[in-house]
Formats: structure tokens, C-alpha cells, sequence
């Protein structure tokens, strides 16, 4: 077990090194750089910038510098000094900006997780133990219609629908006067009171998704004879069922927890954009749109992070889960 | 039947059952005909015949474990339990206390694939010491202590470890060995061995052919065997009864349907066994003509009449009596019409 650690603890090393490497490559990939995109900008406004004066500003950025140039001083800033660079938007270190935004994000994106997980497991294990039911066929129906409602759309509805019935508005995660308070009790509740909304949101799509995959699984393993001889015994239906083959059904969902996080973050773009929420989702699509490099470097390094991490953790449980990967001996 | 007396009543009797699978877009499927078996304590009853003969599906409707969608259509199950009173299982309830205490207490089941009938991810150990838990309502500990004798009694060395090992990390033998010790745990008066040796190489098969016998003297048992090796019935049967296509066709003593079978069926499978002989008084093994058709095809009468040899007027449309012959009873029209022909070969 000690040495599945140290191995995969290396690999992930290995791994974060190239994810910076392919983010920082990836946001050099477009034509121009943070300058051009400023330029543009200022030019549409009516706005002229002498080309010496542009230069100057080049240098100081190094953006003239080759692309391992610049890639070794981002590096080492950030192995050196925890330094990721200052964003040329909003002319703030990148740390300062991310993290509040990142926070909000996996804490939402969490939340959102374990709701799917708490609604569309009891649902896709009475879908499967009662195949062909009208239950079975409810939760199909309501499944796909949660796949196929496009979340912003759905947000909007919801939106609307709160406004006409309760005259509120739904956006943001908090009120004013919470927006820059520590975590305390009240600011929990504030942060409740404006989350459900987008949790609900982020959680249908999934939710259908999980009830299908959950769904299937079982129906294999309560075909398998151990099911049987777990009935044999004389242990009760329900324990039978949720004992046995939930039990052994739930793995292969286990390992998909690593890269549920990231594929959320960049799926709930949209919706953080509609329901004005400040998550990372948004900021990361911004400074894609100007150029702003360290910034969305960051970002893409940090979601790369995020996946390794997640990937790491789902093993380990699976680990913990299946002794068959366990002792590494299936048969 | 010629039966022992009153006194020792059975511990099992099966009388006149149906058992036949629904489904949504087809004719109900009637797996088994009619069965009427009778079993003793000590006494061990092999229920032979090929694949999809239903010998299965009898067995296991003894404990409900069929799938949903098959029904007792016909007939009763009586469970005698010693100091007891007699339950009719067929007429419970698949997931009733009534039945849940029979399941695993007073009647236990080992299965054939060891590999995929024990849970995966849980250690036999514990596996085992569930089934002591649930009927007898031990401590864990106290649990886990009766588990290790078991294993022990069944000949899993270092019973201690392997208790805590998973089913994968055993071989076959010790994995069936380990579903007989659960089967054992709470002392049933009545074992079910589902094609127990089948998976098994024949070394091991022997082994644990040999340890049931052990096992059964010892508890002092009844045990229901389901088997397609008519060698393995030789082995362990004290009583027979040879199915085909739902039906039981020929039952009784182990020597006397092996010594003189009577259902041209039986005759068809004692024949088509090979045997070590010299060369020049080897013969042609003699299988059986045809396939077996589907239940859905099966005649009214005599289900064993599309590949009979001896097949005449009433056998497609007239359900053969039981009718006894020496020491055990066969279900065929030429014992008794076919009596005056003559033709059957004893």
C-alpha cells in the first residue's frame, strides 16, 4: 500500500509538471498576446497608443521574451515564492484574485456533488431492483428531462419563476453584507439561503446521468449468484440488496469522483455567468477572452491540480472499497 | 412408494409441484411439471438430469430463490422440522420472517461456483459469521470464534487467516469448502448442494464429495443433491430421482434404479456412460437421439416420447401413472399397458 503511494505520489509530481507546461503552451496558442487584445480594445474606444510607448510596455511585461523564457520565470516564481504572476487585467497578483473565486467554486461545485450523489443513488437502486415499474420508467422520464434542459436554461427558468412567486431575485452566493465577511454561522446560512438555487441547477444534469449509471450497474450485479446465496441465508430483502450488489455496484461511480470536480467548473460556466455567481468559471473565461495569461494560466494549471488530486482520492477510496484492487489479485 | 414406516416422517416432502416462469410477451414456460420427492434426516436424495431438465428450479424453490417471475403453480412443499410443526413453503411469502428463518437456519444451500456465489468484497470470515449472527444473535467475537471451528471442521488449513481472507485468495476447493462451512453454521436439518462439485477438478471433487458424506453423518442431516454426473450420484445418493424436461421420471433405492432402470430414459443414460474395458469388449457408447426439444414443445403425455425408441399411441397424449417396479417407482406407459407387448428391455 505504502509503495502504490510513493508511486502514484511521483507520478503526480510528474504530472502537475507537464499540466503547467501544456497551460501556459496553451495560452500562448492564439495569435497576439494581452497587449494586441489591449489594443484592440482601446483603438474600438476611439483611442490611439504610439508604438513606442506599446514596446515599452512589452518589455515590461516580457512579453517579448521566447515562449521557455517566460514559462521558467512564471515557473520558478511559483516554486520559489508561491508567486503566480499578477494579472495584467486587473492589475493584481493572480493569488489574490483566485482564491476566494476558486473557493466558492469547489465549495459549490461540492455541494452540488453530494446532492446528486444523495438524490440519484436511492433513485437508481430503486430503478434497478424495480426493472420495468412505473417508478423505473418516473425516474427515466424525469432523468432524461434533466440530461436534455440545458442548465442556463433551466437556471433562467428558475430565476424567473422565484421572481414571479416570491419576489426575490436569485444571483450571487451572498448578500452585501456578507460578500467579504469571515465564515461565521450567519454568513453559512446567508451562503445557503443564496445557493440552493444554483446547487439545484448544477445537480439535475448529473443527477440523471448517475441514476442511468448507477441503474445499470446494479441490474448486472443482482444477477450474480453471491446475491443469491446472500438471500439463502435468510438476511432480509433490503439487506440483501444494499449489503451485496449496491455495495459492489457503487464502485466503478467511486472512481469517477477524480474528474466530476474539474468537468464541473468548466460545465457550470454558463450558469455562473446567468446567475452571477463569482466562481472561478467565469473569471477563467474572461481572461481567456483578453489575453490575460497568468491569470487564466492559472487557472488551467489549477483545474489540471484539481483532477490529479480528485483522481488520487477516488483511487484510494476505490482502494479502500475493493479489496480485489486492494490486494491487487482479481482474478 | 414403497416408503419406511410413519414413525420417521420425512423432513421433506414435495408433493405434486409446478413451477412455471411468466414472462411479459410470451406464453408462461413450465419448467417443472410434477415433482413429488420425499426426504429423510441422515439420508441424502440425488436429483439427476441434464441442463435445463429443471432440477435446478426444484431445488431452489424449496428456499423461494428462484427469480421473480417464477411461480409455484400446483402443489405443496411440507417442511417437518424435528419438534416442530410442518410449514407448507410453497404457500410463503418470498420475503416473510417465516420464510427468512427457514433460509440459511433449517434449510442451507451451497451453490455451484464458488468464485461468484461468495461476495466479492467481503472476507469469508465475515461472510460466514453473518449467517451466525442473524439467527443466532452472537457477539461478534463469539461470532467469529464458531466461524474459525468451522473452517477448521472443513479442513481449511490455518482456518485462524484464512477467515480474513477474501474469496479471491483462495483456490476453488477451499473456496467450496469455506460455502460449506457457512451452510453449516447454524446445524440445518436440511442441506441443498446445487451441482456443489461441478466447478471442482476431479481430485477436489472427490474431497469434497468425501467431507459432505463426513459432514452429514456428523449433523446427522438430510441433503438434497443436484447433479448431471451420474458418477458423483454412485458416489453420495442413497435415493435417485432422475428428471427430464420437468418431469420426474423414474425415483427409488440408488442400487435398484442403477441395477434394473426402467424409464427407457434412465436405460438411455446408463448406457451412454463410458466404461474401461479391454479393447475387444469395448463397445459404442450409445447416445441419446435427438436434442431436447423446448418446454414449450413438450407433448401432454410422457415428455420423454419425441426421442423414445419405445414411444407408442399413449405417450404424447396420456401422463404416464407413477407405477412401481421392484424397489422404486417409474413413470412409463410400457409398464403397464406396454406390460402385454413385452418389449421393454429390463
Amino acid at each position: 500500500m505504502l509503495r502504490f503511494l510513493v508511486g502514484r505520489l511521483i507520478s503526480i509530481v510528474l504530472t502537475v509538471w507537464a499540466i503547467s507546461f501544456v497551460a501556459f503552451a496553451i495560452i500562448q496558442l492564439p495569435p497576439g498576446d494581452y497587449l494586441t487584445a489591449y489594443m484592440a480594445e482601446l483603438s474600438a474606444q476611439g483611442e490611439r497608443v504610439s508604438p513606442a510607448e506599446l514596446e515599452a510596455l512589452r518589455r515590461q511585461y516580457s512579453l517579448g521574451d521566447p515562449f521557455l523564457v517566460q514559462y521558467w520565470k512564471w515557473i520558478s516564481g511559483i516554486l520559489a515564492h508561491g508567486d503566480f504572476g499578477s494579472s495584467f487585467e486587473w492589475k493584481r497578483p493572480v493569488t489574490e484574485l483566485i482564491w476566494g473565486r476558486l473557493g466558492n467554486s469547489i465549495l459549490l461545485e461540492g455541494l452540488a456533488v453530494l446532492v446528486m450523489w444523495l438524490v440519484a443513488l436511492p433513485i437508481g437502486i430503486y430503478a434497478a431492483v424495480r426493472k420495468y415499474s412505473l417508478g423505473d420508467y418516473l425516474a427515466t422520464v424525469f432523468g432524461f428531462l434533466g440530461l436534455a434542459v440545458p442548465n442556463f436554461l433551466f437556471a433562467l427558468v428558475l430565476m424567473y419563476l422565484t421572481y414571479v412567486w416570491f419576489g426575490t431575485t436569485l444571483g450571487g452566493l451572498f448578500s452585501p453584507a456578507f460578500e467579504r465577511a469571515h465564515w461565521s454561522l450567519p454568513r453559512l446560512w446567508d451562503f445557503l439561503t443564496y445557493a440552493w438555487a444554483p446547487i439545484i441547477v448544477l445537480a439535475t444534469a448529473g443527477t440523471a446521468q448517475l441514476i442511468r449509471i448507477m441503474r445499470a450497474n446494479l441490474l448486472d450485479e443482482l444477477k450474480k449468484p453471491y446475491v443469491t446465496t446472500a438471500r439463502s441465508k435468510g438476511l432480509p430483502e433490503w439487506k440483501v440488496i444494499v449489503k451485496y450488489p449496491v455495495r459492489v455496484a457503487l464502485n466503478p461511480l467511486v472512481s469517477t469522483i477524480g474528474w466530476l470536480l474539474p468537468t464541473l467548473v468548466s460545465s457550470s460556466v454558463i450558469v455562473s455567468v446567468v446567475m452571477n455567481l463569482p466562481t472561478a468559471g467565469p473569471l477563467l473565461l474572461r481572461s481567456l477572452t483578453s489575453q490575460d495569461m497568468y491569470l487564466a494560466g492559472t487557472i488551467i494549471m489549477l483545474l489540471g491540480v484539481l483532477t490529479v488530486i480528485g483522481t488520487l482520492i477516488s483511487d484510494l477510496i476505490l482502494a479502500w472499497l475493493d479489496p480485489r484492487i486492494r490486494h491487487g489479485g482479481a482474478r | 412408494m414403497p416408503q419406511t414406516p410413519m414413525a420417521d416422517r420425512p423432513l421433506l416432502k414435495i408433493e405434486d409441484v409446478e413451477i412455471a416462469f411468466s414472462s411479459p410477451d410470451e406464453a408462461d414456460i413450465v419448467a417443472v411439471r410434477q415433482v413429488d420427492l420425499a426426504l429423510s434426516p441422515g439420508k441424502t436424495l440425488c436429483l439427476v438430469g441434464e441442463s435445463g431438465c429443471g432440477k435446478s428450479v426444484t431445488a431452489r424453490a424449496v428456499l423461494h430463490l428462484n427469480d421473480q417471475n417464477a411461480v409455484i403453480g400446483r402443489g405443496r412443499i411440507l417442511f417437518s422440522p424435528p419438534g416442530e410443526e410442518t410449514v407448507d413453503i410453497a404457500a410463503l411469502k418470498s420475503d416473510s420472517l417465516a420464510l427468512r428463518k427457514i433460509r440459511g437456519n433449517q434449510i442451507a444451500m451451497i451453490f455451484q461456483e464458488p468464485m461468484s456465489s461468495l461476495s466479492p468484497v467481503h472476507t469469508v470470515g465475515d461472510q460466514i459469521d453473518e449467517m451466525i449472527t442473524l439467527h443466532e444473535g452472537l457477539k461478534p467475537r463469539e461470532a467469529r470464534e464458531r466461524t474459525v471451528s468451522l473452517l477448521d471442521q472443513v479442513g481449511v488449513p490455518g482456518p485462524h487467516e484464512r477467515a480474513n481472507s477474501y474469496p479471491f485468495q483462495l483456490s476453488g476447493g477451499l473456496r467450496q469448502r469455506a460455502m460449506i462451512a457457512m451452510a453449516l453454521a447454524c446445524k440445518p436439518a436440511l442441506l441443498i448442494a446445487d451441482e456443489p462439485t461441478t466447478a471442482l477438478d476431479m481430485t477436489t471433487q472427490a474431497q469434497i464429495l468425501d467431507l459432505l458424506k463426513e459432514l452429514q453423518e456428523d449433523y446427522g442431516m438430510a441433503m438434497l443433491f443436484i447433479t448431471h454426473d451420474l458418477g458423483v450420484v454412485a458416489e453420495i445418493a442413497d435415493e435417485v430421482a432422475v428428471m427430464y424436461l420437468g418431469d420426474v421420471v423414474e425415483q427409488g433405492d440408488v442400487f435398484d434404479v442403477f441395477r434394473a432402470p426402467r424409464h427407457p430414459y434412465t436405460q438411455a443414460l446408463m448406457r451412454s456412460i463410458p466404461t474401461i474395458a479391454r479393447k475387444k469388449e469395448r463397445q459404442r457408447l450409445s447416445p441419446i437421439k435427438g436434442t431436447v426439444p423446448s418446454a414449450k414443445d413438450r407433448p401432454e403425455g410422457c415428455s420423454f416420447t419425441s426421442r423414445c425408441p419405445y414411444a407408442f399411441e399413449p405417450c404424447a397424449g396420456t401422463k404416464p401413472d407413477r407405477t412401481p417396479v421392484g424397489n422404486h417407482v417409474a413413470r412409463c406407459h410400457l409398464l403397464t399397458e406396454g406390460a402385454r407387448k413385452a418389449e421393454v428391455p429390463a
